[in-house]
């Protein structure tokens, strides 16, 4: 709506008037009996307008760690997804490997977050779910151009959560790449949600100043006076909930989805992601933690990583050929580190293995740019990751040989793996068979 | 400036920031318009606000009207919150958990994982009516509070 919308029954004044007037009056079956049906008490600019703030305070978190999703994944090393994406994009870097829990908080706050607004979302709909019928549906090419916005708008953060909800629930059903529908439905949803606040923020804070959180009781709760928006219901019915209620009532909803949604991140409370796939432990063992993709899936055979699997180490045209006794054999160093999926679950565990830095010195490149790292894996998308040199040389950037006192079962990577502070888990190479640095 | 408020209906700067969000999504438009499947993702973006306005609300719209037309009038302390938010509770956890519940990534689970997927319907019946059995008994304990009063 523009900012000062006329009242819902006024002629329109908006040029070519002809043309709204004819609208307003040409009124399909239905819509009248739809106006009549909004009967809720409580719907108002006041109730709207809290839901709205909730959502402006948190959203711009859920779009800024997607972000940084993609800024995680290196983009400067042509390894972010989508890889082509013109100038519609953040600011690049090259990912830190310090605070090692940054990835496991930035995508676990994404996903958690964007599962625990459901409710916010939803809430959010209803309370204006009639201007979505409403007739006629503008009343100048202002309102037209606005509420083709709001289909923008609405269709983005349904289309994101959908998206989002199946990728980590494994049900790929939608048919089009991830990555490209989620990267540009983001930005679709984001420049929506930023001309929607532009215009919607004076109403909103204006509104804000309404009801109040002070308890009401519900049989004394009223409706708020009548609004330009027409959120308030003309014949309301009486109320069956107050509208700290209502407010209680998605903030509980948002507790229950958290409740059982952190478990993904938290170790110890693992269990309680009781209708995740991630909420799993594989066995109580040192190795029980969470698994991706597991050494059948990846297609890598016992063969490969028995007694005759060697790393192969490069650099400029130096090679350095070590079996697994051999790369014991180094100085082993031990590290405490998440291993943080871009799906959004976490785990943190204690790795021990050869510090990279002391492979890239082995082939005699000291401070590389890069590191290329190759699995034993052949069809995979992540059978092959580049790191940055801050990757390589970080004292806990590891190829790690045992996890928590054992050696990596096969589903974790055995002979050896990848794990660096702060990586995304898709670039924790496991079953690694090549270590190319450049530079 | 008035003439242009008149005819447009908003201030000039609204329809340059309106202009400014349909760039970018026609930018993308264009951008996808080559990929194969720019046309499911488009039927996805339009199926989602239609399953949510056209399908998700009238359902839970209609249910709550019949549920508020059985249990409206009953008596003092009304029962009818105490169906709805379990039940508003189970909706969303099935809304939200729905890949999983009807096992709709389970081949895809295990064929990634080598674990066989765990029959999460079961659970979320449990939970839901672990919601529900909550709800009814603080109920109970409100008509006793109300009797002994
Ligand atoms: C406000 C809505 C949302 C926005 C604006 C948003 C934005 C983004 C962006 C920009 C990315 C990076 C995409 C890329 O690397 O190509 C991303 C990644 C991701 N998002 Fe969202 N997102 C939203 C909601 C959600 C929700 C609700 C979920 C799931 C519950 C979710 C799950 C994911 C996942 C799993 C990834 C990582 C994909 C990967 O790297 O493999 N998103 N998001």
């Amino acid at each position: 709506m523009p900012a000062s919308p006329p009242p819902p029954d006024d002629a329109p004044s908006a040029a070519p008037a002809a043309l709204w007037r004819g609208l307003a009056r040409h009124r399909p079956p239905g819509v009248d009996a739809a106006d009549r049906a909004w009967r809720s008490p409580v719907r108002g600019p006041w109730l709207t307008s809290v839901l709205g703030a909730v959502l402006l305070a948190t959203l711009p978190l859920v779009i800024v760690t997607g972000l940084l999703d993609w800024i995680a994944y290196g983009p400067r090393l042509d390894q972010a997804f989508p890889r082509d994406v013109g100038w519609l994009h953040p600011p690049v870097f090259d990912w830190p490997t310090r605070p090692a829990w940054l990835f496991r908080v930035t995508q676990g706050l994404h996903v958690t977050l964007g599962i625990v607004l459901v409710p916010v979302v939803l809430g959010k709909l209803w309370s204006v779910v009639p201007k979505l019928f409403d007739w006629p549906p503008a009343r100048s090419a202002a309102q037209l151009l606005e509420r083709l916005s709001l289909l923008l708008l609405v269709g983005g953060i349904l289309f994101q959560t959908a998206t989002g909800l199946l990728n980590i629930q494994y049900a790929y059903l939608f048919g089009f790449d991830f990555y490209t529908a989620h990267w540009y439905g983001a930005w679709i949803f984001t420049a929506a949600l930023v001309t929607h606040v532009a215009v919607k923020l004076p109403r909103l804070v204006t509104a804000l100043r309404g009801p109040g959180f002070v308890r009401t009781p519900v049989e004394r709760t009223r409706p708020e006076p009548a609004d330009p928006d027409g959120l308030v219901a003309r014949r309301p019915g009486p109320a069956t909930m107050s509208r700290r209620g209502v407010l209680a009532l998605v903030g509980g909803g948002a507790l229950l989805l958290a409740a059982l949604t952190v478990g993904q991140s938290v170790d110890g409370l693992r269990r309680t992601a009781l209708l995740l796939p991630r909420g799993r432990r594989i066995d109580d063992g040192p190795t029980g933690f969470p698994v991706n993709r597991s050494v059948a899936a990846a297609g890598v055979t016992p063969e490969q990583t028995g007694p005759g699997w060697r790393l192969t180490l490069r650099a400029g045209n130096r090679t350095v050929t070590l079996d697994r006794a051999r790369l014991l054999g180094l100085a082993q160093h031990t590290a405490v580190l998440p291993i943080a999926c871009v799906e959004g679950w976490s785990t943190s565990q204690t790795w021990t293995g050869v510090r990279l830095r002391d492979l890239a010195a082995l082939v005699g490149a000291a401070g590389p740019a890069t590191a290329r790292v190759r699995s034993l894996e052949r069809a995979g998308l992540f059978r092959e990751a580049v790191l940055h040199g801050g990757q390589v040389t970080d004292p806990d950037a590891l190829l790690a040989l045992r996890v928590n006192g054992v050696d990596l079962s096969p589903d974790h990577g055995y002979p050896a793996r990848i794990i660096v502070p702060a990586l995304p888990g898709v670039h924790c190479t496991k079953w690694v068979a090549e270590i190319v640095f450049d530079g | 400036m008035a003439e242009f408020r008149r005819a447009y209906g908003a201030a000039p700067w609204h329809l340059l920031l309106l202009a400014g969000c349909f760039a970018v999504t026609g930018w993308i438009a264009l951008r996808l318009a080559g990929e194969a499947s720019a046309l499911r993702m488009l039927l996805w973006f339009l199926g989602a606000v239609i399953a949510h306005d056209l399908v998700l609300f009238p359902v839970y719209a209609s249910l709550d009207r019949a549920l508020r037309r059985a249990l409206g009038r009953a008596g003092a302390p009304s029962p009818l919150n105490h169906v709805r938010v379990p039940a508003l509770g189970a909706g969303l956890l099935f809304l939200v958990y729905l890949p999983g519940i009807l096992g709709l990534g389970d081949g895809t689970y295990l064929a990634a994982t080598g674990l066989a997927p765990r029959a999460l319907l079961g659970r979320w019946l449990a939970v839901s009516g672990a919601l529900l059995a909550a709800s009814a008994l603080l109920y109970a304990a409100r008509l006793l509070a109300r009797r002994a009063r």
